[in-house]
């Protein structure tokens, strides 16, 4: 399919000149959005062996393997949905095809990339959004309530996937990108989810006991890992290894960030107070309320991954628009701000979690920035992904429009350079039954 | 509890306060959806109903003038599929048939969530009880009056329905699996457990509502006839059902997969009787032929798919095949919180499909308006229709857009300005209440009683 997509594209085009570098593309005569650099009427962009080569108003097309003519469409960095479970996840309500929520409290050493599907349906479907890039991740999110027996607390290591690759090891951009982690909280039912939930809650002291207890082993086992750490250092070569704590290692030296999932103002104080102690790196991840945490969220330079705008408000006296005006929120407390859906199902539709956000108050170039470099910084990928420069990979959207509007039609895909199938699970099937007669 | 019910109050009575008065509407662009748009128009609301649309439109002295520049405006939304304002469960589980509850008896208007749909433009639900039985409950039709009480909130005149439901929601009574929030002990089976069984439910109950019916006639007749005869005893659970094959009652019937959206027409036919609409139907992309020959339309998802087995198969570009093969079409919720932005769920069939922008917006207006049985009253900007209208800051399927202001029957139920301006009294309120609460808990703790929390 991919071959295919590469041959049409180059027979589109017309304008193949020596093919002395057959990995080379130039798209030019289009409206290019670098995202970190003023937008260029009329630009050009040149791809060489998958990487951004050149960015400018004009770029020689000798010696170029294949030109598109971008006329009247525009250019954007492919998008990156901060959070999904994409590959680990096909259809959330069958168990056999979910791999998320592994058993165990702590289980920092699990890969998401691994098992990673490379042929899911919903690699296809994300892209037709525009999505190039997801982070996976092995946890749903979910917590028990009290009711099911404690929930992960590191659920395990969150990768940075291209979504295209024969294999999970080409797809992957980022192996470990995040440590993906459930901040403990004292687990009262929510509201929303109290008609759903059999039984009787526990009662309040039960849980609180619960929480103080995570809490406690959560600390063990960070000093368990430091530990491990200077032991191994100052262990001979018949050292035994220990597979879970030595995966602690990058993020207690402060290279691997947690990825914090932390809804509530009091548990993302208490997950910045954890980080400050620890001296880790974190990142908070769906937060569902800013409250008082703005200046310590910027003081401490934490990034936040919101979650989605199109959401209800958390509680029944909240203002109807609490979800659509948090992104701003948090952009205007100067706190680094990207998006992710937290699902599989609706992935793709990230960019339009942040239109509501701009329909609300956040800046278009912030959200589109939000979508793009923000993302690539806040996984630590910003050398690599998220905008038109030369040296990065050339993940590359030509669409119709800005991808944040729903009207947008993508037009064409590259991921690192290769231009990648539109079609999807869901335009198969459209194409199939238009035609029943 | 108190303190959502004191902000219930406030914004209710927001709404109650405001008279029904003469208001015109101007230098708007105005998206009548079926009389094409008037850019720079003017509505003149009237008596509750729109009475006149143009460029030209002149108003009373005393009208409430809108000056809606650069705004557009379009009828107000309309949901096919809602759970919104419900008071306890939406699901009578116990049984097969539950065609005898009626959501009439559950409507609970201090829901919030008719606020926030309210601030998302969306003016008409049909409210239905969930999926867990072939045939549930009765169905009404709900205007967003918000600050009215529950029977004040009904739709006058739209015809009730019945819910139906076909596929995995109704056969998992006869196999409960444990899903993410039922990890409990194993609960009781119940008929039925396959989509045989599902279908059998449906064609028992109509061959028993064939026979009362019967009953009561051949009972009528012989009172026609001067006879003296026992009256038939009354079955509450069959007798809405005569009322479908009598087409009093609409069919709304939940469904995923073709085999069972063929399944139900062939049934229908056989007893009888009319599907109004198939809701959800992901899959009536394959049978739009067989749904459109029956005359149903289909309420649909705009993107839902991959979240359970007979969702696989869905695709965004449902909506748009089945409109292509004749079949009306309208976009729904399911959702308390979808049902907040169903324009921009209209939004996506330009993209799945390459809807115009009024076919668009004919899938969350006038089309659920048909299905409903009201596209008479509501679901245009037509003269002699009430004044259900929206006021967008943007295009409404422009998703950078946002709801302004909301009209039902002409009287303004939500203004951003209005919601934004009273947050700091609501907050004020929240404040005292929880410091009164607390100082209750401090003063508990020091008598030694368990606090209130």
């Amino acid at each position: 399919m991919k071959v295919r997509s590469l041959v049409v594209i180059a027979a589109l085009s017309g304008l193949s000149l020596l093919a002395d570098s057959s990995n080379s593309v130039l798209i030019r005569n289009v409206m290019v959005h670098p995202v970190t650099s003023p937008d260029i009427a009329n630009g050009s962009v040149l791809v060489i062996d998958g990487k951004i080569a050149q960015v400018g108003p004009k770029v020689g097309a000798k010696g170029v393997a294949r030109v598109i003519d971008g006329h009247g469409l525009q250019l954007y960095p492919g998008l990156i949905n901060a959070a999904t479970n994409v590959g680990l996840s096909e259809i959330s309500s069958l168990r056999d095809t979910v791999d998320l929520d592994e058993v165990g409290l702590f289980n920092p050493d699990l890969r998401a990339e691994i098992a990673y599907n490379p042929s899911s349906e919903h690699i296809g479907v994300t892209r037709g959004a525009g999505i190039t890039a997801v982070i996976s991740l092995p946890g749903s999110g979910g917590r028990g309530f009290g009711r099911n027996g404690p929930g992960s607390v590191i659920t395990g290591q969150g990768t940075l996937m291209h979504l295209d690759g024969w294999t999970w090891e080409e797809a992957a951009v980022k192996p470990s990108a995040v440590m993906d982690m459930l901040f403990p909280e004292i687990e009262t039912v929510p509201r929303r989810y109290a008609a759903f939930l059999p039984g009787r809650p526990r009662p309040y002291q039960e849980l609180e006991k619960d929480y103080r207890e995570r809490l406690q082993q959560l600390s063990e086992f960070f000093e368990d890992a430091r530990r491990y750490e200077k032991a191994k250092a100052a262990a001979g070569p018949d050292f035994r290894g220990d597979v879970r704590l030595e995966a602690m290692i990058p993020v207690i030296d402060g290279k691997l960030p947690l990825f914090v999932r932390a809804e509530r103002e009091p548990m993302i104080k208490d997950a910045v107070a954890f980080a400050d102690k620890e001296k880790v790196k974190i990142i908070i991840a769906d937060p569902r309320e800013i409250g008082s945490t703005g200046p310590l969220l910027k003081e401490h330079n934490i990034p936040v991954v919101l979650g989605k705008t199109f959401q209800l408000p958390m509680r029944d006296d909240d203002p109807y628009d609490a979800p659509y005006t948090l992104p701003n929120e948090f952009y205007k407390a100067g706190v680094k701000i990207c998006f992710g859906t937290f699902d599989v199902e609706f992935a793709r539709n990230v960019p339009f979690e942040a239109a509501q956000a701009v329909a609300f108050g956040l800046p278009h170039d912030e959200a589109l920035k939000a979508l793009t470099i923000n993302s690539a910084d806040i996984l630590g990928a910003g050398d690599q992904l998220g905008s038109i420069q030369p040296g990065k990979i050339a993940d590359l959207i030509l669409t119709d429009g800005d991808p944040m509007q729903a009207k947008t039609n993508i037009k064409q895909m590259f991921i690192a350079g290769r231009g990648v199938s539109l079609e999807s699970r869901h335009t198969r099937e459209y194409e199939k039954w238009i035609r029943r007669p | 509890m108190q303190q959502v019910f004191s902000f219930t109050c406030l914004i209710g009575m927001m709404a109650i306060l405001s008279p029904a008065e003469t208001t015109l509407i101007r230098n708007a662009t105005v998206l009548t959806v079926t009389k094409g748009t008037v850019p720079n128009g003017r509505v003149l609301i009237e008596n509750g109903k729109i009475a006149a649309i143009g460029k030209n439109v002149s108003a009373p002295a005393d009208a409430t003038v809108v000056d809606a520049a650069g705004k557009y405006l379009m009828p107000g939304i309309i949901d096919c599929h809602s759970h919104t304002a419900i008071e306890g469960g939406v699901n009578e589980g116990t049984v097969s048939d539950s065609s005898m509850v009626n959501i009439n008896d559950v409507i609970d208007p201090y829901d919030v969530n008719i606020y926030r749909a309210l601030a998302g433009g969306l003016t008409v639900s049909n409210v239905l009880h969930g999926s867990a039985n072939a045939i549930g409950g009765q169905t009404v039709v709900i205007k967003l009056r918000w600050g009215k009480t529950a029977p004040e909130m009904l739709f006058e005149g739209a015809k009730p329905g019945i819910k139906f439901a076909l596929g995995e929601n109704p056969k998992r009574q006869g196999y409960p699996t444990q899903s993410f929030f039922s990890r409990g002990p194993a609960l009781e089976r119940r008929y039925p457990g396959t989509r045989m069984g599902v279908e059998e439910v449906i064609r028992e109950s109509f061959t028993e509502a064939k026979n009362y019916q019967a009953t009561w006639k051949k009972y009528n007749d012989r009172i026609a006839r001067g006879e003296h005869p026992i009256p038939p005893r009354r079955d509450l659970r069959l007798e809405p059902l005569v009322e479908v094959l009598e087409g009093k009652r609409y069919v709304h019937a939940h469904c995923y997969r073709s085999d069972e959206i063929l399944m139900l027409i062939r049934v229908a036919d056989q007893m009888g009787f009319k599907i109004r609409t198939f809701q959800h139907a992901l899959e009536g992309y394959k049978v739009a032929k067989e749904i459109a020959a029956h005359g149903a339309g289909v309420s649909t998802f705009s993107d839902w798919w991959g979240y359970k087995i007979e969702a696989y198969d869905a695709t965004p570009y449902n909506a748009a095949i089945l409109m292509r093969k004749g079949v009306m079409v309208s976009l729904n919720s399911d959702s308390d919180e979808l049902q907040r932005h169903l324009n921009l769920e209209a939004a996506k069939t330009m993209r799945y499909g390459g809807l115009s922008e009024t076919e668009a917006l004919a899938m969350v207006t006038i089309n659920p308006a048909k299905q409903l049985g009201i596209d008479d009253k509501v679901g245009s900007i037509e003269v002699g229709k009430s004044a259900d209208l929206v006021l967008f800051d943007k295009h409404p399927l422009d998703t950078f857009s946002k709801p302004l202001k909301v009209w039902i029957d002409g009287h303004e139920y939500f203004d951003r300005d209005k919601d934004l301006e009273k947050r700091p009294e609501f907050e004020r309120r929240k404040k005292a209440l929880e410091d009164k609460l607390n100082a209750a808990a401090n003063a508990g703790a020091k008598q030694g009683k368990p606090g209130a929390h």
